[in-house]
């Protein structure tokens, strides 16, 4: 009886030992971490007597307090490079989807080319290439078409812009995964109907993509919002974002619960963000479109 | 937001423009030829085509696949733009009007439909495009779901629906907009026999209750003869025949026709005896075929016979007569219930054998036909002796 069982309990077992690997994972890299965080946001102390979980609510007012200047100043920059992410990544995955032709795999690689170097090393690259008498801002000055005190570098342009150049990647490939999978017979389809190029793209093509923008947007704006180190190269002292402020109150005045709490601050504006993003967008459109 | 703010201009061929004098054709292609390029190479998809489509007509372009018969659809509804040549639709030259400009609309083979939009939507969407009031698009949208029986169906998404009713929405997104001519471009292609049957009947009673020229693009000779007024065959870029389905079917213009269209039984040999219009060439031990030309003594004639008019006979028929009579030895009898196909090898003596097959209907009262294995001597009249042109 229970040689006959044997089988069918294993084969029961089966997928939860398949999936064992990936919740071991999750538990020991996702859970643990943020756990850990979590308690921490909540403690008092110091580096020297140590911290002790005294369930400290007033770390997060204090957080706010302190810093939602950083917290909206991150958002709002996170938002500026998403935009900018979109327009230039738009045309970029549409012209490499649907004109691209036996190039396609070619310029995707052009794309990524620029992602096999350290990201932090091309955030100081573009730092002195912009660089008050840098190759570009020097040579505009010397022919007398930019004022001698024009600077790009230590402004918010300059933050945004590098944000933007990091993260267009994550952009144009949903995006264009999205526009490569699309029947083209759409397209023509709504050309037979009537509709000029531009309403056969405002109408069709753009409502159809939009799942890929917003897994896009999902994928630029999370992590530009929490970056800080185009903020730290290319920003300067005035333009400081969350990011920097976590790592300065981390390493610098090592008030570990401050900055945990700032953490969970900043994580809990984007996931407010996501999800009200998510919904005004139509979850089910998004993910019907998305299934097909 | 779709709405009546939009108007377009009424487009090239439209019927609004200049009352159609019923011997205009609804489509017209004057030397029309597409040459594609890939790379170095020129690849000749449509050579030089004329061809008149009259309006109303169920027209369609017959042909394997790589023939030129969807790119000649594209070309008529705009996708393509040809080499050479004059594309009219109603007289109208549109030759380089853009699709969202003619007065056409297609059905295409993988249906095409907006899967953001409701059913209604979709068959909305042209009415909207031209700007038609908000009241007349409802009306006529419900007109159409009744038509293609999708009465309720109108908030449904297409993705949601089976094939074979996506398939009606396609027709009614395209047929709601009472275009001049329907282009359909394989448009059953991908639904199950049966269905397809049903639709093939169904497309027919459409047609003919709107009264829609339609040119209809398949590869499936029994689509074309079933619901055709006309046929173009085309092989290779060109059309080899142009002529209502029984002509196509009954006098093939050339050997690829009598080959493309149904089962087409082949056979040649030298005429050894011409008299009174018919020229007689031997086939098998004994056996004679004659056929209805004009061909002397000493030529070589190549003729088709459908399956369908030949009789079975499992002894030799009397008499000398005009009639054909071949002898064979069954080899393959496959038993579909209401008829009996029979595969039969015939000793042509000169090139070796060749096979024929025969269809037979199996009325009341026939007992059981020839074996496997079995002689039998077939035969049919000098008038299905069908030449083909040397």
């Amino acid at each position: 009886m229970t040689d006959e069982r044997r089988p069918r309990l294993t084969a029961r077992a089966a997928p939860y030992l398949l999936v064992a690997p990936a919740w071991l994972w999750l538990a020991v890299f996702f859970v643990v971490p943020i756990a850990t965080v979590l308690s921490m946001s909540l403690m008092s102390g110091n580096l020297y007597d140590g911290y002790s979980l005294t369930w400290e609510f007033g770390n997060y007012a204090a957080a706010v307090g302190a810093y939602w200047e950083q917290i909206a100043r991150s958002l709002v920059y996170g938002a500026c490079a998403t935009v900018l992410c979109i327009l230039i990544g738009y045309p970029c995955a549409y012209w490499i989807a649907f004109r691209g032709g036996a190039y396609k795999n070619a310029y995707l690689l052009l794309l990524l080319l620029p992602m096999f170097v350290s990201f932090v090393l091309r955030t100081i690259s573009w730092k002195a290439l912009l660089a008050d008498q840098g190759i570009i801002l020097g040579t505009l000055k010397g022919i007398g078409l930019l004022p001698e005190d024009a600077y790009v570098l230590n402004s918010a342009p300059a933050v945004v812009f590098g944000l933007a150049y990091n993260f267009l990647p994550f952009m144009v490939l949903p995006v264009y995964a999205v526009l490569e999978r699309m029947d083209h017979r759409v397209v023509e389809a709504a050309r037979d109907l009537y509709a000029g190029p531009v309403r056969a793209f405002t109408r069709v093509v753009l409502p159809m993509s939009l799942p890929g923008v917003f897994a896009g947007v999902i994928m630029t704006f999370i992590p530009t919002s929490a970056d800080y180190v185009n903020a730290t190269v290319l920003g300067g002292a005035h333009n400081t974002m969350v990011g920097k402020v976590i790592e300065n109150q981390y390493l610098v005045n090592n008030a570990y619960p401050m900055a945990a709490s700032i953490t969970f601050v900043l994580m809990a504006v984007l996931l407010v963000g996501i999800f009200g993003y998510a919904r005004a967008l139509g979850t089910d459109r998004v993910m019907e479109a998305s299934a097909r | 937001m779709d709405s009546m703010t939009e108007s377009a201009p009424a487009p090239v061929g439209a019927a609004e423009e200049a009352p159609p004098s019923a011997d205009v054709p609804a489509i017209a292609l004057e030397g029309v030829a597409k040459t594609f390029r890939t790379g170095r190479e020129e690849v000749a998809a449509v050579a030089r085509t004329d061809l008149e489509i009259a309006q109303g007509e169920f027209f369609s372009l017959l042909g394997p696949s790589g023939c030129g018969k969807t790119t000649t659809m594209r070309m008529v509804a705009g996708f393509e733009d040809p080499t050479e040549g004059t594309v009219r639709l109603k007289g109208a030259d549109v030759t380089r009007v853009a699709p969202d400009r003619r007065d056409v609309n297609m059905v295409f083979q993988s249906y095409a439909l907006f899967p953001h939009m409701t059913v209604f939507d979709n068959i909305a969407f042209g009415l909207r495009r031209k700007g038609v009031p908000r009241d007349e698009v409802r009306r006529r949208v419900g007109e159409m779901l009744e038509l293609v029986e999708l009465s309720g169906r109108g908030r449904t998404k297409p993705g949601r629906m089976s094939g074979g009713q996506q398939q009606r929405v396609a027709l009614a997104r395209a047929l709601v907009n009472r275009p001049s001519a329907l282009l359909l471009d394989e448009p059953l292609g991908a639904l199950d026999l049966k269905l397809r049957q049903a639709m093939q009947i169904e497309l027919k009673r459409i047609q003919r209750d709107v009264g829609i020229t339609f040119v209809y693009v398949t590869h499936d000779q029994g689509e074309a003869l079933t619901m055709s007024d006309r046929i173009a065959v085309m092989n290779k870029g060109a059309v080899e025949q142009l002529g209502p389905p029984r002509e196509i079917y009954e006098r093939p213009a050339s050997r690829f026709v009598a080959g493309f269209i149904g089962t087409s039984n082949l056979l040649s040999g030298t005429v050894s005896d011409a008299s009174g219009g018919l020229a007689a060439f031997p086939a098998g031990e004994e056996g004679t075929v004659r056929a209805a030309t004009g061909a002397a003594v000493g030529e070589t004639v190549e003729i088709t016979v459908r399956p369908e008019k030949i009789a079975l006979h499992t002894a030799r028929p009397d008499g000398a007569g005009t009639r054909s009579r071949v002898p064979g030895t069954v080899s393959e009898v496959v038993y579909l219930g209401s008829a009996t196909h029979y595969t039969v090898a015939v000793d042509t003596g000169a090139q070796g054998g060749t096979e024929l097959t025969v269809y037979t209907q199996n009325s009341a009262g026939t007992d059981d036909g020839p074996a496997r294995g079995d002689r039998v001597w077939l035969e049919w009249g000098p008038e299905h002796s069908y030449v083909l042109p040397a």
